[in-house]
């Protein structure tokens, strides 16, 4: 468990001077920024600002072009060796994948087992627990995204705010010291957003998870973030507080962002 | 005509014989193709180049070589060699090998069709490679896959009648027997074309059964119980029917 001298320690993830390029197309550009253990941190900014692959490079789904992303202390994916970057072995990978946990836009269940063998399949193959143990938890997770019921359903036979709450509890199944939320919320129909947001509160206020989240949910950013990050063009424009961000941001393409995003007159109202 | 079905009867014994070993060689060929299929398909859309060229270069070699000729050089060459087979096994290896590289192709592309997000989904939840394949992947590429692999084994089960070149008595052997006392209409054109078309259609009908099994698993479409239930018995049909008592 964390400690605040665990917190003053090691980040628990810290990126230096990340690049990020898809070919000719520089995504992220001498990105430094960290975060810390227990922390919960949202991106904003506009589309194709980065912020996504900021996420999908912390889960090892794409692997940065230059600098380090240490996780812990650790270096994730490639780490420097005599003045090299050198990448590490997929099994050395792995074992720092293991403590990130993701949820992704589209949930992403696996349509061919139920909901309870969603949840479980990792636990048991990957962490090697008992099935009757990850069994018991699974039905606990369930119990708390309040799907109790639908452990041996289809995801197909769900909704789309059930899926994603299944796939919120077959992340935390695996117990991960980080999780990654990303726009979990823009592929659901808005009335069911509130319930999914409502079961991420409830994760952020009972657990010390940190949380690294990208949404366009701003209500939502203010409540769980301790800090938002205004991202522009690949890089940090601002790193403040969520009052500071949303009430008083202190630079014009944050105020601009803001403004599109909330509309006229929001900032400043709370 | 009354001639000609007497001397169907009279020959049934061996058409039956030539049904047989026709059934032996689609059987046994698509069992052999489905396995060369499978491997080649994960070699050739593997991530390593170790894999993945090589598994390129035996599909190609074997989509781009006739069968005809594969049955020649296994039959006719080998032995030369000193490997001599039996006209069975010679007909399943070509099959197999002809089919297999075929159907590669198309277990290589349902892999490559599952979405993206599965594959993510993996790796956020840290599963291995293998792991990957066997519990996630493969079960979804499997129910894309059987229509396209379907069509390929009634294509393996007329190619099997190009056997009789290298003199294994199968159903077209036996037609061609019959042909010399009857006459080429009645033997290819009735007898041949009604038995092709009842092996594919048992052939087709089997492989719709297992599509419906994949898709039902998926949890798209009816389960194959429902399906060949004379009256509907699904759960919502049940459901209304109790309440309206």
């Amino acid at each position: 468990m964390p400690t605040p001298t665990d917190t003053a320690a090691a980040p628990i993830i810290e990126f230096r001077d990340v690049e990020k390029r898809f070919g000719d197309n520089v995504v992220l550009k001498d990105l430094d920024f960290h975060v810390n253990r227990g922390e919960r941190v949202t991106l904003i900014g506009p589309s194709g600002s980065g912020k996504t692959t900021i996420l999908r490079l912390v889960m090892t789904l794409e692997e940065a072009t230059d600098g380090l992303i240490l996780i812990d202390g650790d270096p994730l994916t490639h780490r420097i060796v005599d003045g090299k970057r050198v990448r590490l072995s997929n099994r050395e990978i792995k074992r720092t994948r293991t403590r990130i946990g993701m949820v992704f836009q589209q949930f992403n269940l696996f349509p061919n087992m139920t909901v309870i063998q969603n949840i479980t399949e990792s636990p048991i193959h990957v962490l090697g627990q008992s099935k009757a143990e990850a069994t018991r938890r699974a039905k606990d997770l369930l119990h708390q995204v309040g799907l109790d019921d639908k452990a041996d359903a289809h995801p197909s036979s769900l909704s789309g705010g059930q899926q994603q709450r299944v796939a919120i509890a077959r992340a935390l199944a695996m117990d991960p010291e980080i999780l990654l939320l990303d726009e979990v919320t823009s592929a659901l129909d808005p009335e069911i957003v509130g319930e999914v947001l409502g079961i991420l509160r409830r994760i952020a206020e009972t657990t010390d998870i940190t949380m690294l989240i990208v949404t366009h949910e701003m209500q939502f950013a203010r409540d769980v973030s301790d800090r938002v990050l205004m991202f522009d063009g690949g890089s940090i424009v601002e790193d403040a507080d969520p009052d500071t961000m949303f009430t008083a941001p202190s630079h014009e393409r944050t105020r601009k962002f803001l403004k599109a995003v909330l509309g006229e007159g929001q900032i400043g109202t709370r | 005509m009354l001639e000609n079905i007497q001397a169907t009867v009279e020959a049934w014994p061996f058409l039956a014989q030539g049904l047989w070993v026709t059934i032996q060689l689609t059987v046994l060929g698509s069992a052999l193709a489905l396995v060369l299929a499978i491997i080649l398909g994960l070699m050739a859309g593997a991530q390593h180049k170790a894999l993945a060229v090589p598994g390129r270069i035996i599909i190609e070699f074997f989509r781009g070589t006739s069968l005809v000729v594969q049955l020649f050089f296994i039959f006719f060459v080998l032995p030369q060699f000193g490997v001599d087979l039996p006209g069975m096994v010679v007909g399943v290896l070509a099959l197999g090998l002809n089919y297999g590289a075929y159907a590669a192709e198309v277990v290589r592309g349902s892999i490559a069709s599952v979405p993206r997000g599965q594959w993510e989904a993996t790796t956020a939840l840290s599963m291995s490679p293998v792991h990957r394949m066997r519990r996630v992947i493969f079960p979804q590429a499997w129910a894309l896959m059987i229509p396209s692999l379907a069509s390929l084994m009634v294509h393996l089960l007329k190619g099997t009648a190009i056997v009789s070149v290298i003199l294994l008595q199968d159903f077209t052997f036996h037609l061609d027997q019959l042909r010399r006392v009857t006459d080429t209409t009645w033997a290819y054109a009735v007898v041949g074309l009604v038995g092709y078309f009842v092996l594919a259609l048992v052939l087709t009908l089997v492989m719709n059964a297992l599509e419906a099994r994949a898709k039902h698993r998926l949890g798209r479409g009816p389960s194959l119980r429902e399906i060949l239930s004379p009256t509907p018995t699904s759960k919502d049909n049940l459901s209304t029917a109790g309440s309206a008592i």
